[in-house]
């Protein structure tokens, strides 16, 4: 398990354990971490699981694929650090990431 | 007035469990008009998911979303389903015992015995940008679709987007606005290349401006704006002289009217239903799919399915009260078959 720390838009930081494979969104979703809707479930169909990479992360966690950019044209202020949490893979390269959700996804 | 169109059943919303009802109630004799605020079949499978994978209908290892929606239609063709797309169901009035009045937002009536909610996640919405402040401009200079061109002739437009929509009414609105400005988040477009290339070619000719980058504010008094502040992909801010303002964000998910329907929900935002029948506390109403609740929901299609058949078994006693239904199966029953169109 990974240990992935979620930063609300109110400051409150959530830290849960997410599972090698799994997503970021994923695992936001299965511990009921706020402000991550999700709504098309993972299928990179909306932008309603926008986070932003916390500085120094950018490099582990990659970078958005022309896919993932055309989706997050749908997300609101967006910031080079943006990128949709279902595409986000979690690997035990990620212990540690921070996150931090937008006050409003749609 | 508009003409009154009259039918068995009415089924609000044409993703695969509306569509799944059309054969259940076909097998049963009952014909279906479907609405769909969509401009295509098919609801989430088709607007959200078109070309993913689903691995759990039962018998069917594989079918992508716009697979199964082919396969649905190819199944109820027998039973001539008429579809109102690009249309909200605003409301429902009891107008008998069951006996409903529908209406449209494009002032369609129907008259129906039974209404079956098939909504699905509720209606596709236009996405709102959070932009602080936007209420009071909505429906008064800033937009989220272009019903009538004309409305537009004339305007500082500010178009907002990179999309099939921000790029297509810029190329329509250009001739027809006193300015244009397309406002977009970076320098790559998802709308058709050609589209894209007509556009830069426009940008070129200096007809329309292009600005990369994305509204932070808006001024104005009253619902009447004046101006965008915008915060460009370099971090400066501008801003930008326009009255009208088109965000064009994508869909959301909203559930829109079905909450005045005089419907209990739970939570604001489903249906409870009774698991005998799919029945809502409204006699005659029902509700089938992710829109409804009952202990032990789970939002798959195939519950749905399962959903819609004993749905049609209680709807059959609300459009036929004198006659008796007889449980057939379609693997025997000549009379199924020939209502398939295979005996």
């Amino acid at each position: 398990m990974v240990k992935i720390t979620y930063i609300d838009s109110g400051g409150t930081a959530r830290t849960v354990e997410g599972e090698v494979g799994s997503t970021v969104m994923e695992t936001a979703i299965k511990n009921s971490v706020p402000e991550i809707e999700a709504e098309c479930g993972g299928a990179c169909a909306c932008s309603t699981c926008h986070v932003y990479v916390e500085e120094g992360w950018k490099e582990k966690t990659g970078e958005p694929s022309p896919m993932e950019e055309d989706m997050l044209d749908f997300a609101f202020e967006v910031k080079p650090n943006s990128r949709l949490s279902c595409q986000i893979k979690v690997s035990e390269d990620l212990e540690g990431l921070v996150v931090r959700t937008p006050e409003r996804q749609a | 007035m508009a003409e009154t169109i009259k039918t068995d059943v009415l089924i609000i919303g044409a993703g695969p469990i509306g569509l799944f009802a059309v054969f259940e109630l076909g097998l049963l004799d009952m014909k279906a008009h479907l609405v769909d605020i969509l401009d295509k079949i098919g609801g989430q499978c088709a607007e959200l998911y078109p070309e993913k994978p689903i691995y759990d209908i039962p018998g069917i290892p594989y079918v992508t979303g716009q697979g199964l929606v082919e396969a649905l239609l190819a199944q109820i063709k027998p039973f001539g389903p008429a579809f109102h797309l690009g249309e909200m169901v605003e409301r429902i009035e009891r107008i008998g015992e069951p006996m409903f009045r529908i209406t449209t937002d494009r002032g369609k009536f129907f008259e129906a015995k039974v209404v079956v909610i098939a909504a699905g996640g509720g209606s596709f919405q236009p996405k709102k940008p959070p932009i602080p402040g936007i209420e009071p401009y909505e429906g008064r200079s800033v937009f989220y679709a272009v019903r009538r061109m004309e409305d537009f002739r004339g305007k500082d437009i500010l178009i907002v987007g990179g999309g099939d929509s921000a790029v297509d009414w810029t190329l329509n609105l250009a001739p027809i606005a006193k300015r244009l400005t397309l406002l977009h988040r970076r320098d790559a477009f998802r709308a058709a290349p050609d589209s894209v290339n007509k556009m830069h070619a426009l940008v070129e000719e200096g007809k329309i401006d292009l600005l990369l980058g994305q509204v932070t504010a808006l001024q104005g008094s009253g619902g009447a704006l004046s101006g965008a502040l915008i915060k460009r992909a370099d971090g400066s801010s501008v801003t930008l002289a326009c009255e009208t303002m088109l965000p064009f964000f994508g869909l959301t998910m909203k559930l829109g009217p079905v909450a005045q329907w005089g419907i209990e929900l739970r939570e604001g935002e489903l249906i409870p239903v009774d698991t005998a029948s799919f029945e809502t506390n409204e006699p005659g109403i029902f509700a089938v799919g992710d829109i409804n609740w009952y202990p032990g929901k789970i939002k798959l299609i195939l519950c749905g399915f399962h959903e819609a058949a004993l749905m049609a078994q209680k709807a059959y006693h609300y459009v036929f009260p004198d006659k008796k239904l007889v449980f057939q199966y379609t693997t025997s029953s000549t009379s199924l078959q020939k209502k398939l169109g295979v005996s």
